[in-house]
């Protein structure tokens, strides 16, 4: 054995930078999903390394559910001019016109009209015929048996049961058109290791990930962030301030806050490696049914 | 895990935990070994559970559980709906730990046949396999199907976990058999190590604790071994390859080549070659977005810049001038099929290797293996799961090694060119001599001289349609125009190939795509004479007709699609076929116990149900004329 054998972080890097270039080699329109979370960061980077002394050649799309934090759409846009990224921006607008929200509508309706639904009509509009993710296995049970090049039928509907066999990294991204393939370069990644990466390469990220006083409200036990007027306060309700942070980040009255006092990377991993809760614990839409994760999927959900 | 308290020692341990280095394994074996549980009870005792994941783990063992009131492990894996229903595992499913050792990521595989490809899937990007045994059963045809196909995707590292050794009262004696019965059916499948285990998944036995119940063994649990056990790749012994994925052309001044190094290592002002065109350069910088290498390792993602001009595009693989790959279009390949349709000699697929994708086509199958006594059979085509050695041809000659010498040059997918499906992954053995020997002269007297010399562009006017369609009766009136009009012109039909050239053909589907391809052949030497060739075979799947139009160069090849609804061809029934199909005389007959695929794209398509032969044949006279066929 070599004594500057790759580490498991570089091992990671270096499989997500093949898999990002390959997709810009081998497809007509690929696209990269940012959801402006930690994975997203590290997606981005890794897409910036990628094709250095190049741009990386494609587009970011976010879309916009307009229930994001406000401090995650401030951060979007600064870095996809840093970054010198084209960034699109989508919504779905029928949903907005007809007022759906996640307090009248229900987490997962809302989900399936403003996330699920607006991405498939992004991705048909464009014509895009692969989306980068920023999905890990080590998340959830169903993302646990994805390919990393997952085929989607025209509808966008992935079929769980007949997944195309992936061998080494001979990745097979034959579509016809109208098909698509979603591609996960972080599939390997755990969450422990997203946060290490984030430390030794010194990524950016939002805000809301560190620790500080912010104004919440309980929720089914679970804190609420009130990022603006627009959440319904119990009659005599006021926001408590409280010093919390974010695991995960999403549209903010679907996403928990956890107390902590981690305001900075280092304390956020040291965190990390105690934490006995696992992240996706801190949204709420997981937690609509059995089996909810694949579901959404099948119907077309990231 | 504990964690210390001053941060001074935090950092320590974060540098600790960043520079452990990386196990990647599956577990196979038959259905029911307990390959889940297996890998349920290592996340649990490695403590890499969350509460609400122990919580959601409970809330499911009521329910759906196979282990009463105990938590089913299982269930952490199993992470389909489908799955959690029937209690079983249909596709593979990945999972991380770590220990203070090692990060490891588990690729927990299917053990029903059915679901094979989907272990070959987990089997291909890991180091080593658990193979779990269930004392009980002792090894089972899985236990050897799976042990085979471990060892042909070049697994060198493998742990036999005889499982449920509590339900054989803890007995030495049984696992003794089954090792020795294990050890001697895998004797020749070139496993480096090979470590027996006696553990218990559901109860914790010599899993991560040395179990009191076994003092007979005295080897290591199954985590000491996976934490221990040497899997160093021996990637960096071997010669530099570096597959091209992508040009880097930020602006005229910088020209790089991006690609993962798969094997060796590369130095600036190392001499290297671009396989397939044989040119040399040397390399200039080795660039990253962290600044230039002065060394880049197997493994590592880079873009590399020469001191010359080279002609180099995706799909090359830029090697060490010294050590260089073979380049042939035949190869003699290990192939695995994973598709419920045939693998069929003769019918054109694409492979993927490295970065390139071609056409290829199986030329012979020398045989299949028996995966239980591993022995050799004769076989016509390759069924689902079926393990093969059979012979390539690909359509440009590609850049390879052996499997043997360096994998990630020698694994290849193959790719079903209609349904864009993955139906097989091979590994080559070797190039084929005569490829390498074969060189095509170039001649002063070409396809382009011999065509100029008749005015005329020689073309395949290739009818297709069911039989009694009409293609015959209009190709031969198309023939006769062509001639009132001096030109050059042969017809291939049945009549004139099935009695000679390929009188030795029946009708089985694999005889249909063989007479096929000839046909194609020999069109294609009359093309190359500069002859307008009519060819009228039903040709009635896509696949042969797509593998015709790829053998020609554009504008070489036209489909007509002699459009005749089976009802009227089936009262036509020149030939008194029809009604002999119907009475089960003749078996695979196209329209009634064999289907026709009709063009989706054919140059002309003919509505035979409306128009006369006469005005059929002067649609496609007018088409040539149009086209700039007829000078």
């Amino acid at each position: 054995m070599s004594a500057d054998r790759m580490t498991h972080l570089r091992r990671l890097e270096a499989e997500s930078i093949f898999i990002i270039r390959e997709v810009a080699a081998e497809f007509k329109k690929p696209v990269m999903l940012y959801s402006i979370g930690k994975d997203s960061a590290v997606m981005l980077h890794l897409a910036m390394k990628a094709f250095y002394p190049s741009k990386p050649p494609f587009p970011l799309m976010h879309i916009d559910t307009t229930w994001k934090f406000r401090q995650m759409i401030e951060f979007r846009n600064e870095m996809a001019k840093k970054l010198g990224f084209e960034l699109i921006v989508h919504t779905n607008q029928e949903g907005v016109a007809q007022g759906i929200n996640p307090f009248d509508h229900g987490s997962s309706f809302y989900t399936n009209v403003m996330k699920t639904e607006a991405l498939k009509e992004a991705l048909t509009l464009h014509g895009f015929d692969a989306a980068f993710g920023g999905a890990r296995r080590d998340e959830e049970k169903s993302r646990a048996k994805e390919r990393i090049f997952s085929f989607r039928t025209e509808t966008h509907a992935w079929d769980p049961k007949n997944q195309r066999p992936e061998l080494w990294n001979l990745y097979n991204t034959r579509v016809k058109p109208g098909e698509s393939i979603r591609v996960f370069p972080l599939s390997n990644w755990t969450e422990l290791d997203i946060w290490q990466y984030i430390l030794a390469e010194d990524i950016p990220i939002v805000p809301l990930y560190f620790a500080a006083k912010r104004p919440v409200v309980w929720r089914d036990g679970q804190m609420i962030m009130v990022d603006d007027d627009r959440i319904p306060l119990h009659p005599g309700e006021t926001p408590e301030e409280r010093l919390v942070r974010f695991r995960t980040l999403g549209c903010y009255p679907l996403t928990a806050a956890i107390d902590s006092d981690a305001d900075t990377l280092e304390a956020i991993v040291r965190e990390m490696l105690i934490a006995r809760t696992s992240e996706r614990a801190g949204r709420l839409i997981d937690h609509d049914e059995a089996a909810s994760m694949e579901k959404k999927k099948r119907e077309g959900y990231f | 895990m504990s964690l210390p308290a001053e941060i001074d020692t935090f950092a320590d341990y974060l540098a600790a935990h960043e520079n452990k280095s990386l196990l990647r394994f599956l577990t196979c074996g038959s259905v029911d070994d307990g390959k889940s549980t297996l890998i349920g009870r290592l996340l649990f005792d490695t403590k890499l559970l969350f509460e609400d994941q122990l919580a959601t783990l409970s809330n499911d063992s009521r329910k759906h559980g196979t282990v009463g009131e105990d938590l089913d492990f299982a269930l952490l894996v199993d992470g389909l709906a489908a799955e959690r229903e029937q209690g079983i595992t249909i596709d593979v499913a990945y999972r991380f730990f770590a220990t203070d050792k090692r990060k490891f990521i588990v690729a927990d595989t299917p053990g029903h046949e059915q679901y094979t490809r989907n272990m070959a899937t987990g089997a291909s990007n890991s180091d080593l396999a658990v193979i779990l045994v269930d004392a009980r059963q002792g090894i089972l045809t899985q236990t050897r199907r799976h042990s085979f196909i471990v060892s042909l995707l070049g697994i060198r590292h493998v742990v036999l976990a005889v499982n449920k050794i509590d339900l054989v009262d803890f007995s030495q004696e049984v696992f003794d058999q089954i090792v020795a019965d294990y050890v001697e059916f895998a004797r020749d499948l070139g496993f480096e190590t090979f470590v027996p285990v006696p553990l218990s998944a559901r109860f914790g036995d010599n899993m991560l604790e040395r179990s009191e119940r076994t003092p007979w063994y005295t080897g290591p649990t199954l985590v000491e071994h996976l934490e221990n056990v040497p899997v160093a790749d021996d990637a960096l012994a071997r010669p530099f390859r570096m597959p091209v994925q992508w040009v880097n052309r930020p602006n005229l001044d910088f020209r790089g080549f991006s690609g993962t190094v798969v094997s060796g290592s590369v130095r600036p002002g190392d001499p290297i070659v671009v396989a397939g065109s044989g040119r040399t350069s040397t390399v200039k910088s080795i660039v990253t977005q962290d600044g230039l290498l002065t060394k880049a390792d197997a493994g590592e993602a880079v873009t590399i810049t020469l001191d010359d001009e080279v002609d180099i595009s995706r799909g090359d693989i830029i090697a060490a001038a010294g050590a260089r790959p073979e380049v042939a279009d035949q190869f003699a390949a290990h192939l695995i099929w994973m598709h419920d349709d045939h693998l069929l000699p003769g019918r054109s697929y694409l492979i993927k290797i490295g970065t390139r994708t071609v056409s290829a086509s199986v030329t012979e199958i020398k045989h299949k293996v028996d995966v239980n006594s591993f022995q050799k059979l004769a076989a016509k085509q390759l069924g689902l799961n079926e393990v093969g050695v059979v012979n390539f041809a690909t359509q440009h000659a590609v850049a390879f090694d052996p499997f043997a010498q360096v994998p990630q040059t020698g694994a290849f997918i193959v790719i079903d060119r209609m349904s864009n499906l993955t139906v097989g992954a091979g590994m080559i053995d070797f190039g084929l001599r005569r490829a390498t020997n074969v060189h095509w002269q170039a001649l002063e007297v070409d396809k382009a001289s011999r065509a100029a010399m008749k005015f005329q562009k020689p073309v395949v006017l290739w009818f297709t349609g069911l039989s009694g369609a009409g293609k015959s009766t209009v190709a031969n009136i198309v023939e006769k125009k062509l001639q009132a009009l001096t030109r050059h012109t042969y017809m291939l039909d049945g009549d004139n190939v099935r009695h000679g050239l390929n009188k030795d053909l029946g009708f089985t589907e694999a005889d249909r795509v063989e007479n096929i391809r000839r046909v194609i052949e020999v069109s294609k030497l009359f093309v190359d004479a500069g002859i307008i060739v009519l060819t009228s075979f039903i040709s009635p799947f896509r696949a042969e007709r797509r593998q015709a139009r790829d053998s020609f160069e554009d504008g070489e090849f036209v489909e007509i699609f002699v459009d005749t609804p089976l009802a009227v061809a089936e009262e036509r029934d020149p030939k008194g076929l029809y009604k002999r199909a119907r009475e089960g005389l003749i078996k695979n007959f196209t329209g009634i116990d064999s289907p026709y695929e009709p063009p989706e794209h054919a140059e002309i398509h003919l509505q035979a149900g409306t128009a006369t032969p006469e005005e059929m044949a002067e649609e496609i006279v007018s088409y040539l004329t149009a086209n700039g066929y007829l000078e």
